[in-house]
């Protein structure tokens, strides 16, 4: 089913004033279709998933589900499976009872409600493991009963808040290919919120990226990385993160500190604009007869790569490049070095090139 | 050889051994200065229960005198009928007292009573403590005004309660139930006091409302903060789930809330076994009807044998003590087998 959000907007009433936790948002999920909504911690991604949930109530704006519009509805009126970040998982209850919770309350014949049960338990991977309760589980084992639960009573819309982040990094890893597998199979339409902007990017069909409760950028993961819309974007994806280069015009020239920036741009700015040069990492070459004569500060080898940590001359931060491992830098030497791609940002972070 | 002497050592060298641990710790002592290392840490901490000890001593000499003395002499008073406690005379062992006690019809009316008091009052409390603790939690508005209302009986003065109660339920016409019930046509009823025309389903009654109002505000309180420990998700995961509110209640609080309600169930049992204050501030010091002792508990049976120098015997705090030890044995049993069968059902 389509998820659709038209204007949604929720504040905060706080005694030093209204928080505007999400900021109209508009933007619509493609039925069947596992989208991210990614952005820092406070960004109002899980408040948004909890007003699609329908546990806030949003203070203007409509949330259509297919063609109904769903704001004014319960939660328990939306068919929609939500997982928790902390799973909520009922303690007293085994994980058997927890899958069928949903159902003894749609009243489903017990039988039927224990086949589904299994049926879903197995396709979770956990068939096996029915009698246990949630604290005789692992972190991963608890987060699939609680994708288990989510899921038996066939929703709609399937909602996951954060369900990676108790995870550790293999678990995590494994547990994220797991959604996607399940995602799939079942081809229910999945918003997933995360912080993790590379968990984001391995899972999700299309990313949407959220910053002080608006949109920052749409689309699938390849070409929000690619091409993205600001420098906030730009700065929140990609490990290590985007070198971002402040400069300013003088002459008619883009000066980065006291080295010239020396690429083809269309347009023009007045002397005295201050710019910012976007560079990932690994659009960094080194060249000898490269425009950029930088410092090397300090080479680090991380297996199949090495990272060049480098500062342009006059600059007091440092940069990071990427550079395949047989290329030879000696660390406190100058090298030039070229960029394969850049990205030009005006002073507020807006992308001009 | 040389293992065998170092399991059995013989008395002298252990008593060489005593010294020697004695002179290494008193240079452990003198280099403690310089640094600690773990042996004087241990040093420490024996130093620091010699403190404990020291501190407890205050509280332990009066648990014992009021407490331990007092269990381990009843039960020894039990079996000896005769004993006197002016001289402390014992005189003969027989089992004379628990079979007077045993075959007393007053004693098995205190039973029932205090049983009654048990099975009806604590269960009842229990559940309307919970059903008020919910609509509580789930108020939002006024929460903290019904809050204090409903914690102000705990923190009245025990005088002003039982005046308040002795008000409502009084035997007179201008008593306020018997108010309501002469507006409809029915006559006043003999709620309590020390008349002898008192009906037994009253008194009970009255008994039971003063139970369950006295234990309600402590229940509340520790029902309350039982149920803001839980954690919120597990309902919204419930709302999601389209739960009904009956089966949130009976699937999700009350089982999470288990372990106080088991802390609870004992501590009120208990507190029901040993009830008599309120029914004498009730019905007065013969406990119903007259002299009939109608509504006699086990704890006021205890206490008229206390008193008690009558039936040809010069003393009968034997019988007394026969039947706080059969008291006690039924709490026991029952506590014993709480435990047992909640173990399967409450979840920590």
């Amino acid at each position: 089913m389509e998820v659709k959000l038209v204007n949604l907007t929720k504040c905060f009433s706080k005694k030093e004033g209204d928080v505007v936790a999400v900021d109209h948002l508009n933007f619509s999920i493609p039925s069947g279709k596992l989208v991210g909504l990614l952005g820092p911690s406070g960004c109002g991604k899980s408040t948004t998933l909890y007003m699609i949930a329908g546990l806030h109530r949003p203070t203007e704006g409509e949330i259509y589900f297919g063609s109904n519009e769903v704001s004014k509805f319960p939660p328990e009126k939306r068919g929609i499976g939500l997982v928790f970040q902390n799973y909520a998982l009922y303690p007293h209850l085994t994980v058997q009872q927890n899958i069928m919770f949903p159902l003894e309350n749609m009243k489903v014949e017990k039988k039927e409600a224990l086949r589904r049960a299994q049926e879903m338990a197995d396709l979770v991977g956990i068939g096996d493991l029915m009698a246990r309760t949630p604290g005789q589980l692992s972190g991963g084992q608890q987060q699939r009963v609680a994708i288990a639960r989510a899921l038996v009573k066939m929703p709609e819309v399937l909602l996951l808040d954060e369900p990676l982040s108790n995870l550790d990094a293999r678990l995590r890893l494994q547990t994220r290919e797991e959604i996607k597998r399940i995602q799939k199979e079942t081809g229910i339409t999945t918003i997933f919120v995360t912080h993790d902007q590379e968990e984001a990017m391995s899972i999700s069909d299309e990313i949407v990226v959220m910053n002080f409760g608006v949109v920052q950028q749409i689309g699938k993961p390849q070409e929000v990385y690619n091409e993205p819309a600001n420098m906030f974007v730009a700065k929140f994806l990609g490990t290590p993160p985007i070198n971002i280069i402040p400069a300013k015009v003088e002459n008619g020239k883009i000066m980065m500190y006291k080295t010239e920036f020396n690429e083809k741009y269309d347009l023009n700015f007045a002397d005295g604009t201050n710019l910012n040069i976007g560079v990932r990492p690994e659009y960094i070459k080194v060249d000898p007869k490269g425009k950029y004569k930088v410092y090397v500060e300090m080479v680090e080898y991380i297996g199949r790569d090495k990272t060049l940590i480098f500062k342009f001359d006059g600059q007091e931060k440092t940069c990071k490049a990427i550079i395949p491992s047989e290329v030879e830098v000696e660390p406190g030497t100058e090298i030039n070095i070229d960029f394969k791609r850049c990205f030009i940002f005006d002073e507020e972070g807006k992308r001009l090139v | 050889m040389e293992n065998q002497e170092v399991k059995k050592p013989s008395f002298l060298a252990r008593i060489g051994n005593f010294f020697k641990t004695i002179g290494r710790k008193i240079s452990e002592r003198a280099a403690k200065k310089a640094g600690s290392s773990n042996k004087t840490q241990m040093l420490e901490w024996k130093k620091d229960g010699w403190k404990a000890a020291i501190c407890l001593a205050p509280a332990l000499l009066i648990l014992a005198v009021f407490t331990f003395y007092p269990i381990v002499n009843t039960f020894l008073v039990s079996f000896f009928p005769s004993y006197n406690y002016l001289d402390d005379n014992f005189g003969y062992f027989a089992f004379d007292s628990y079979a007077q006690v045993l075959q007393d019809s007053t004693f098995w009316r205190a039973m029932g009573n205090t049983a009654l008091m048990v099975i009806v009052s604590v269960p009842l409390s229990i559940i309307i403590a919970l059903v008020i603790t919910v609509l509580l939690n789930s108020i939002k508005k006024l929460q903290g005004f019904f809050q204090i209302i409903f914690f102000l009986p705990y923190v009245t003065n025990g005088i002003a309660f039982g005046l308040v109660f002795a008000t409502i339920f009084s035997p007179m016409d201008y008593g306020l139930v018997n108010t309501i019930l002469n507006a409809f046509g029915i006559d006043s009823v003999s709620w309590t006091g020390t008349a002898r025309n008192i009906p037994y389903w009253a008194g009970i009654f009255v008994i039971t409302v003063n139970a369950i109002w006295n234990g309600l505000a402590f229940k509340i309180l520790v029902f309350l903060s039982g149920i803001q420990g839980i954690d919120k998700q597990y309902y919204q995961a419930a709302q999601v789930d389209a739960t009904p509110k009956l089966r949130v209640f009976t699937r999700i609080t009350v089982p999470l809330l288990s372990p106080m309600i088991l802390y609870i169930t004992i501590t009120s049992m208990m507190g029901a076994f040993k009830s008599y204050s309120s029914v004498v501030s009730l019905f007065g010091e013969s406990m119903g009807n007259g002299q009939n002792e109608t509504f006699i508990t086990a704890v006021g049976y205890i206490y008229k044998y206390f008193n008690k120098v009558t039936d040809g015997l010069p003393w009968l705090l034997s019988r007394a003590s026969a039947a706080a030890v059969i008291l006690f044995l039924f709490i026991l049993v029952i506590t014993l087998f709480q435990m047992w069968a909640n173990k399967k059902k409450v979840h920590y």
